[in-house]
């Protein structure tokens, strides 16, 4: 428990009468160790913002407990809990400058005026809003109001740090530079930080854990390459990874120490038993119908497979995306170089049991990921 | 920029000229009044020059109403004094209330809060004369009528409606993140709502305390029923010109100059809080 910053006890959330309102945070539980950054990843609406709000203390839960640094937090008045939080909307104050709006959140502290400034100053240079300090934030970009909106929560010294969606608004090149700042600037000082974002990019690269959530539940909560390589479920599967998981339901059966996945559209792909550890064998039997899925950069073209006509090839300057018809749906290849194929083209798609996932398709949990059981 | 045609514009001068010139005309027409003798007022054809003379004011000023049928002593000051006093009474009244209540409005949402703004808005639906009869009543039992505390409770009535539904809208435009933000930072409800939400929300008040004085200033009906002569405000005072004799018509206008003048130059000054207040506030809300 020692380094354990935060820990979220089976929370509830319910606008309106409990158990009659808006569900919108279902029976959410999780530890944050002290030190890391947690990256709440979902879509809109999701729970991910109600959750970040419970913890600062703008809504109240209405059910479960919030332990944050030892001390049982979820009655407790925001101003009580020692957290920072950088807002979606950023809500700076406009009545005074930039500078004013982030040295305001020290005006607690007892730092003298020459350490505030100097705070400022390197908050302000790793933003790189240093020359819009003395600006009005009404006059300023959507862009550098949030990164003084960042900046305001950063200067700080607290427990943890919330961060809604802190980067949405600038630019590809400016986020990929905050990114690496911003995370350095967290993990120098030691610091715990909660971020909710919807983009998986900014997830994998700042998080050492994303919570997938998605309509009010916590569907995975693991490391970035846990959720890539081993997604608990369809829907962490399917949700996270660009291009997105291709999923195929599919019949199981045996056939001469094969195991055989009939998909739709009369294809099947076959594959040795000895591929396949004997647990995931008896459990593919046992279940029969299940949804496999394989992710884009997985799939080759090969000789020996299952075929498919290309619907669409573009060239992304790095790579190819190939979409083709397959078992009655769509599969989509990723290939690093310029693919030759055109539309209309018949291609073979090979797929190497160990870049199987293997889903429940009544309850959409994981059953197997290559060639291990969950 | 949209373009504009010289027709355009010509028409859109012609359009305003006349909007400025049907309602500033009665103002101007008061004033010129003012300056006027009852001779040269009812004369036919009205004359647009004549000797100003400042005997209508010197009347009201002095308290002596000269008449045709002799002199009469009226207490047209006193009336300017309780008008200005009421008014501004009111208003301080109307906004030490009504500004938190319009925050918790805006702000704590609780079961039956919608209905009791509204029941406080609908206030303002109703006939003064409802309410006259029972609070009459009322007031002579308990001791208010004809007092300025009674009169300035009952001027609620007017006041904290219009504060209240302006300022929530202004309230209800802050994002209430802001707020958080600063909550956050380490300072309690109170001094958030000192320090961020009152500031913020100043237009909105400044425009509700000014439309609250200007509503105040106007009322007739309260005072008429429940304040005798020496509390009377100038809507009411000016009932004495009326006399048996006649109407004093430049003493009636140079009384409508004076009791104006305040709530004209306020408006004038304020202007601009007035728009931005009704626009913003109540209405986008």
């Amino acid at each position: 428990m020692s380094d354990v910053m935060l820990r979220l006890e089976n929370i509830d959330k319910f606008y309106g009468a409990i158990d009659v309102g808006v569900h919108a945070v279902k029976n959410v539980s999780m530890d944050v160790a002290k030190g890391d950054i947690i990256a709440l990843l979902g879509s809109s609406g999701c729970g991910k913002t109600s959750t970040l709000r419970m913890i600062a203390g703008f809504e109240a839960t209405s059910r479960g407990k919030i332990h944050l640094a030892g001390r049982e937090v979820q009655n407790l008045r925001p101003v009580l809990r020692n957290v920072a939080m950088a807002f979606e909307g950023y809500s700076l104050y406009p009545t005074v400058t930039v500078r004013e709006n982030i040295a305001f959140a020290l005006k607690s502290t007892n730092l003298s005026a020459q350490k505030v400034a100097e705070k400022v100053k390197e908050i302000s240079d790793m933003l790189e809003i240093s020359d819009i300090l003395d600006r009005s934030p009404m006059s300023i970009s959507g862009g550098q109001q949030q990164r003084a909106s960042l900046a305001r929560a950063l200067i700080r010294e607290a427990d943890l740090y919330l961060l809604d969606e802190p980067m949405g608004q600038l630019e590809p090149q400016l986020r990929t530079l905050l990114r690496g700042r911003i995370k350095h600037f967290i993990k120098e000082r030691g610091q715990t930080a909660i971020l909710v974002t919807h983009d998986q990019t900014e997830a994998n690269a700042l998080g050492d854990k994303i919570a997938v959530m998605e309509n009010g539940e916590m569907q995975q909560y693991a490391s970035p390459s846990q959720i890539k390589e081993r997604p608990a479920n369809l829907f962490t599967g399917t949700f996270v990874g660009e291009p997105p998981m291709n999923v195929f339901p599919a019949t199981a059966t045996l056939a001469d120490d094969n195991i055989r996945l009939q998909l739709e559209g009369s294809l099947e792909l076959n594959y040795p038993k000895s591929r396949f550890a004997d647990e995931v064998c008896s459990k593919l039997i046992e279940t029969k119908h299940v949804i496999i899925g394989v992710r884009p950069y997985a799939v080759k073209r090969g000789t020996n497979g299952a075929k498919a006509t290309v619907i669409a090839n573009q060239w992304l300057g790095d790579q190819s995306h190939i979409a083709a018809s397959f078992a009655n749906g769509t599969i989509v290849l990723v290939e690093h170089d310029r693919a030759a194929v055109s539309e209309g083209e018949d291609i073979v798609i090979e797929i190497d049991p160990s870049d199987l996932h293997i889903f429940d398709p009544h309850s959409g949990d994981a059953l197997s990921h290559g060639r291990d059981l969950v | 920029m949209e373009q504009v045609s010289t027709l355009e514009r010509i028409l859109r001068g012609i359009a305003i000229s006349f909007v400025i010139i049907f309602f500033m005309f009665p103002i101007l027409w008061i004033f010129l009044m003012s300056f006027q003798t009852n001779e040269t007022i009812l004369q036919v054809p009205p004359q647009l020059f004549f000797e100003p003379t400042i005997v209508n004011y010197e009347g009201l000023i002095t308290g002596q109403l000269e008449t045709a049928a002799g002199s009469l002593k009226i207490e047209f000051m006193g009336n300017l004094f309780n008008s200005l006093f009421l008014s501004t009474a009111a208003v301080i009244v109307g906004l030490i209330l009504g500004v938190p209540a319009a925050y918790a409005f805006a702000r704590l949402k609780f079961k039956g809060s919608e209905d009791i703004a509204f029941t406080l808005l609908s206030f303002r639906f109703a006939p003064p004369l409802l309410v006259l009869l029972p609070l009459t009543i009322y007031f002579q039992k308990i001791g208010l009528a004809d007092t300025y505390v009674g009169l300035i409770w009952v001027y609620q009535l007017i006041v904290l409606p219009l504060i209240l539904w302006i300022v929530r809208g202004y309230f209800e435009d802050i994002p209430a993140d802001i707020e958080y933000a600063y909550r956050i930072a380490g300072h309690g409800f109170w001094s958030t709502f000192r320090k961020i939400a009152l500031p913020l929300a100043g237009p909105g008040i400044a425009a509700a305390g000014l439309l609250a004085f200007i509503f105040s200033w106007n009322n007739f009906i309260f005072a008429l029923v429940l304040a005798s002569a020496d509390k009377q405000p100038v809507t009411v005072g000016a009932l004495a010109f009326i006399t048996a004799s006649g109407i004093n018509y430049g003493q009636i206008a140079a009384g409508i100059v004076l009791s104006i003048a305040p709530t004209f130059a306020l408006a004038m000054y304020a202007q601009r809080y007035l728009v931005e207040g009704l626009s913003l506030g109540a209405v986008k809300g």
